[in-house]
């Protein structure tokens, strides 16, 4: 925090000095030297104009310090602190002098709303600069007059958009939206960097405007145009707006199913506002806001942020040598989306198949996923073709003896991931590290085929890779410190929330997925139909219902999987009938990739039908359903507790390090519902001992499948423990 | 004056290349006299123009070669129309290059090296822009519709595609005023880069004005001799450039910025302007120009490209290229005499300037181990430059070079140093 006065004592700048950490974060202290710094600008006679402005590169306010919400007991604490923050905004909004936010980097949650609390803001044109309000991601709303503040900035409509998405908006949409007055260019190399230039730069055209705003030269008001203006009339008039009201409010219920309070009371919050004033409007904020911080959706995804940031840092340290050039081993759908999320961070593509046709498809797919952010305008077409340039398509290993790092994505097949392994072995250097990219086969049976089992590592991803955030890192015993973190060290740079298991059948994420599609096949063959099954898991919080989920893996995968982990684990893995799969793969039911499974995929059709060949085979497999065990809530707890107790189990065997990244893998991986914040937050919450009572009464049922695990056990016998503290 | 490091620059076995000869017709503001006109019309002018002031035979000349940027389709090679026109011999190889702003540039270091690598002996070198004829294509779709329907059969095709096209298909394609890397307007990038530098608009101005002061003068007492007059059909002779303006910052003051708007730095008045000209020059082995009896007016003795970042560095080419091409020829700044560099935008210059002299940029981006130092302003542009005689972009370079030719004699200095810098970062 420091203030500055210019030469003739007409501004002050406001800037964070780097204290905490690398961002800026709204808490109790900032927030107390805010006020100070502000009194004494309206104190000060000869002071005109205020700048905020921040020091930190990259970060203007990225939100409220959560520790200090999270510290909050009750929901008034949380209030109180709600009502402080409107009331420090409110005085910045009638400040008589003109207060004007430079921003530059993430101006997020708490920081928009003092953004927006400012007469006028600049902001700096690059890539760092965002601006949202992502208070719903973390089951918040935006509590220091947000929800008051941006419909009547940027209309109903968009503020809606922002608030319930809580997506990023980079600075030139931020303009055309009417969220900032003027952008600034970023600068090049001159006298000085061209980030401290840059900054330097922002401040001085903020300046400039400020003593605009105070002389009267400049004005706030924008010129709106056309389309703005019409909405803004349309939403004046109270019937339009009951109609906006109406449809969001279907679209949220549709989404979240009545899962995630957090939407439900933005819109609340906003009509309030809009329909009874300023002041019932701020009432109604902080209430809502005290209220959702304590509620246990929020938790877990206040714990799911946590976990995320704990989950984008190398606990191994930086390895010895950066990877530069990675080859990428099979150009089907894994290893083109490997190929892509790496060429586009910089890194130097290797991208390799057996058949042109096969990698014709594979470059065609990079090619097709730069070319949407193209479309989308987060890329040029230049910068594309110059990213496309590091990336090689080749049908020979040439180049592989300057590659750091080989990921195989292969067939999953031991014998083809041993030959492929000899093949690269002889071709590649001594420091790379060979990584297998296989969502079941266990990591140390490949390394048995290899020279030098230390630089093996296995790097699980997620269909599709360019969407899916999780990547799972397999070490064995032999794998070496170094080796590990040149894997996390690339899983970061493309952009992955990476979790470190040990290694065995299924690692972690498979292996908990296994339990679970077992009972939804035993679902199935109870007489449910796909379409209901797949009701009752999202209607728990599952973004893809069970059944579909299975469409989506692919059957022949499915099958594959549940033999071998099967074989692995014995009895626990029963449940559903293998022999099931096994008939649709021999039909070609194969799922979404075949046009047929449970479904039947057409090109251009959204609502897809039941695959009708799927009653014969259903039919074939029937077996009787309890009725004691088979309302929906058991259905959905049949499945949840087996994922549960399995995730538990990874956790005791010591597959996984923490249960925080049991959650994370859990969600970002297999799609856990997140309101739920992942399988130990859920068992903390529902409570183990809950959990061991239900699982008890399945085991009745069913058998061993529902046995719970010992950790659960002990969960359950000493209320006090807890997975996350 | 103060001794120079050598006394002369001619090397041991390589040929001495000099300048016999370089004139202009004189650069005018885009839809101006030469509006009618062709850019191979401009080129023709000023071949002739060289002829008659030089009275060299025609069929001596061994090549041609030119420099433009935004070409004429028609003419693409726009050397072999015009050497065609202004009656050279057919039997004189003539072809175009293509560098952005340093266009004539590199034509004439392509004659230099011809002659010095001993292919010919009497080059021509130029360079033409007309900015008030572009041209204008029809959209994509458009092109693909007119140019499949060339190859339709029979008369159900042409009616099948002709009725594929919708209004949309008639908006124009204008020639691109971006860089193509970046989507970047030249001007965009020149205020960004006076950003960087804190160059302040008063100081823009000022230089702006200084550039068109000193043109004025020097094209009131006549030392504009490059100049040769133009007879342009249908129109009057024009005898002198029609772009210089001293105004005053009070009035320059006033514009609003161009480019980076509300609060940006660069205005019209501080940018050189859309202009059409060209240029030509001859230019001989030393030993073939004593032959014929000509007095040499310059030597061409070294040169150096250099080329860097497009987005952020991409008028800084003078700060590069300048102690390089000084450390190859074996000079210090200060044995520089006259220094001619290309002012695009005031803002461009001043940054240079400051790049020159900051060792923090020479050091962190230029990888040397200080400055080379900013040219003195006494020695610099003294008879006016790009900003008020005006920029027509294939023929300044040749403008650049003559014109320092012409000043080194006047002032009786011996080495001169012309830089700019060029589209594309170059």
């Amino acid at each position: 925090m420091g203030k500055k006065p210019n030469k003739n004592q007409f501004e002050f700048i406001w800037g964070h000095k780097p204290t905490d950490g690398m961002v800026n974060t709204l808490s109790k202290q900032l927030s107390a030297e805010f006020t100070d710094v502000m009194n004494e600008i309206w104190a000060n006679e000869a002071v005109r104009s205020a700048v905020l402005i921040s020091s930190k590169p990259g970060s203007f306010i990225a939100g409220a310090d959560l520790n200090m919400l999270e510290a909050c007991k009750t929901a008034q604490e949380v209030t109180q602190l709600s009502q402080d923050g409107q009331k420090m905004l409110e005085k910045i909004e009638n400040s008589p002098k003109p207060v004007v936010a430079a921003i530059s980097g993430s101006c997020l949650g708490g920081g928009l709303e003092v953004a927006i609390a400012c007469h006028y803001r600049v902001a700096t044109k690059d890539r760092k600069t965002v601006l949202g309000t992502p208070e719903v991601l973390l089951g918040l709303l935006p509590g220091a007059g947000g929800t008051q503040r941006l419909p009547k900035m940027v209309g109903l409509p968009a503020a809606f958009d922002m608030m319930l998405t809580g997506r990023n908006i980079r600075a030139d949409r931020a303009k055309k939206m009417g969220l900032v007055d003027q952008l600034v260019e970023p600068l090049g190399p001159g006298l000085k960097t061209p980030e401290a230039r840059t900054i330097e730069y922002l401040e001085e055209v903020a300046i400039n405007f400020a003593r605009g705003l105070a002389n009267k030269t400049v004005s706030a008001k924008r010129s709106r145009g056309l389309m703005q203006r019409l909405t803004d009339y349309a939403m004046a008039l109270p019937f339009v707006r009951q109609q906006v009201y109406k449809t969001v409010e279907s679209k949220v219920q549709k989404q979240t199913k009545g899962l995630y309070p957090a939407p439900l009371k933005i819109i609340e919050v906003v009509k309030t506002g809009l329909d009874q004033g300023n002041d019932a409007g701020y009432l109604i904020e902080a209430q809502s806001f005290g209220q959702l911080a304590v509620t246990k959706e929020s938790k877990a995804l206040m714990g799911l942020y946590h976990g995320q940031v704990h989950c984008k840092k190398n606990k191994f340290g930086n390895p010895q040598k950066e990877v530069k050039t990675l080859a990428v081993l099979g150009a089907g759908l894994m290893g083109a989306g490997i190929a892509q999320v790496s060429v586009d961070k910089g890194i130097k593509t290797i991208l390799k198949d057996t058949a042109q046709k096969g990698l014709d498809r594979g470059q065609q797919q990079v090619y097709k996923g730069l070319n949407s952010k193209v479309k989308k305008k987060s890329l040029t077409s230049f910068e594309r073709d110059s990213i496309l340039s590091n990336l090689m398509g080749q049908l020979d290993y040439k180049g592989f003896e300057k590659a750091d790092m080989v990921i195989e994505a292969v067939f999953e097949d031991i014998n083809v991931k041993h030959k492929v392994l000899k093949e690269v072995e002889a071709v590649i250097p001594a420091h790379c590290v060979f990584a297998s990219n296989t969502s079941a086969l266990p990591i140390s049976q490949i390394a048995a085929a290899s020279k030098r089992p230390e630089k093996v590592i296995g790097m699980h991803y997620f269909s599709p890779v360019d969407k899916m955030q999780l990547l799972e890192i397999i070490t064995t015993d032999k794998t070496s410190q170094d080796t590990a973190a040149s894997a996390v060290a690339v899983g970061l740079k493309q952009g992955k929330v990476v979790i470190v298991v040990k290694d065995g059948p299924g690692f972690y994420t498979t292996r908990c997925l296994g339990p679970m599609l077992s009972e939804v096949v035993r679902v199935l063959q109870e007489g449910i139909d796909p379409k209901k099954v797949d009701a009752i898991s999202t209607a728990f919080g599952f973004p893809v219902g069970a059944a579909t989920l299975i469409d989506e893996v692919g059957v022949d995968v499915a099958t594959h999987v549940a033999e071998d982990l099967g074989k692995a684990f014995g009895q626990r893995f029963g449940g559903g009938s293998i022999d099931l799969f096994k008939l649709m793969v021999q039909k070609g039911f194969l799922g979404r990739k075949a046009g047929k499974g449970f479904y039947v995929y057409q090109e251009g059709v959204k609502n897809r039908s039941v695959n009708s060949g799927m009653d014969e085979i259903l039919q074939k497999f029937r077996v009787p359903a309890n009725p004691d065990v088979c309302s929906d809530e058991d259905i959905q707890m049949r499945l949840v507790t087996r994922f549960v107790n399995e995730a538990a189990m990874c956790l005791q065997e010591g597959i996984l390090s923490n249960p925080l990244e049991g959650d994370i893998g859990a969600v970002f991986g297999l799609g856990f519902p997140p309101c739920l914040g992942g399988p130990f937050r859920f068992a903390d919450s529902y409570g183990a001992r809950q959990l061991v009572d239900k699982l008890r009464k399945y085991e009745a049922v069913y058998g061993s499948q529902f046995t719970p695990c010992q950790l659960l056990l002990d969960h359950a016998n000493s209320p006090s423990k807890k997975f996350h503290q | 004056a103060q001794p120079k490091t050598k006394k002369t620059l001619g090397k041991t076995g390589v040929k001495n290349v000099v300048v016999v000869e370089g004139v202009r017709i004189p650069f005018l503001q885009s839809g101006t006299s030469y509006a009618d006109l062709m850019p191979h019309d401009l080129a023709r002018a000023a071949l002739q123009g060289l002829l008659t002031r030089t009275s060299v035979p025609r069929d001596v000349v061994d090549y041609i070669v030119y420099g433009t940027v935004i070409q004429e389709v028609k003419t693409s090679n726009v050397a072999r129309e015009a050497a065609l026109g202004a009656g050279f011999s057919d039997k004189t190889p003539a072809h175009t290059v293509t560098m952005a702003c340093i266009s004539s540039n590199q034509a004439m270091t392509t004659g230099v090296g011809m002659i010095a690598a001993g292919q010919c002996d009497v080059v021509v070198a130029g360079g033409v822009e007309l900015m008030s004829d572009v041209p204008i294509r029809h959209s994509r779709k458009m092109r693909k519709t007119m140019l499949t329907l060339n190859r339709a059969k029979t008369l159900g095709q042409k009616l099948s595609l002709i009725s594929k096209i919708r209004p949309d298909y008639f908006t124009p394609e204008l020639p691109a005023v971006a860089e193509f890397s970046t989507s970047e307007t030249m001007g965009h990038s020149a205020d960004r880069l006076a950003a960087a530098f804190g160059v302040s608009r008063l100081e823009q101005d000022e230089y702006a004005l200084r550039s068109h002061s000193l043109a004025k003068k020097a094209q009131d007492e006549g030392l504009l001799q490059d100049v040769v007059p133009f007879k342009v059909p249908g129109k009057d002779t024009v005898t002198k450039d029609n772009g210089i303006r001293p105004s005053s910052l009070e009035q320059m003051g006033k514009l609003k910025p161009a480019f980076v708007k509300p609060y940006g730095t660069v205005t019209a008045a501080n940018s050189s302007f859309l202009t059409d000209g060209a240029s030509a020059m001859l230019i001989m082995s030393e030993e073939k120009a004593l032959a014929m009896g000509y007095k040499p007016k310059a030597y061409l003795r070294d040169f150096v490209y250099v080329s860097q970042d497009p987005k952020d560095q991409l008028l800084l080419g003078p700060t590069y290229a300048t102690p390089k091409v000084l450390e190859k020829a074996g000079l210090t700044l200060g044995d520089i005499d006259v220094f001619e560099f290309h002012e695009a935008f005031a803002g461009q210059i001043l940054a240079n300037l400051k790049a020159m002299d900051s060792d923090w940029f020479a050091q962190n981006y230029m990888g040397r181990k200080s400055k080379v130092g900013a040219p003195p302003l006494d020695k610099f542009n003294t008879w006016g430059g790009s900003l008020s005689l005006g920029h027509p972009f294939g023929a300044t370079g040749c403008r650049l070079v003559i014109t320092a030719a012409h000043r080194l004699k006047k002032e009786g200095g011996q080495y001169g140093l012309v830089a700019a810098c060029a589209a594309g970062g170059q």
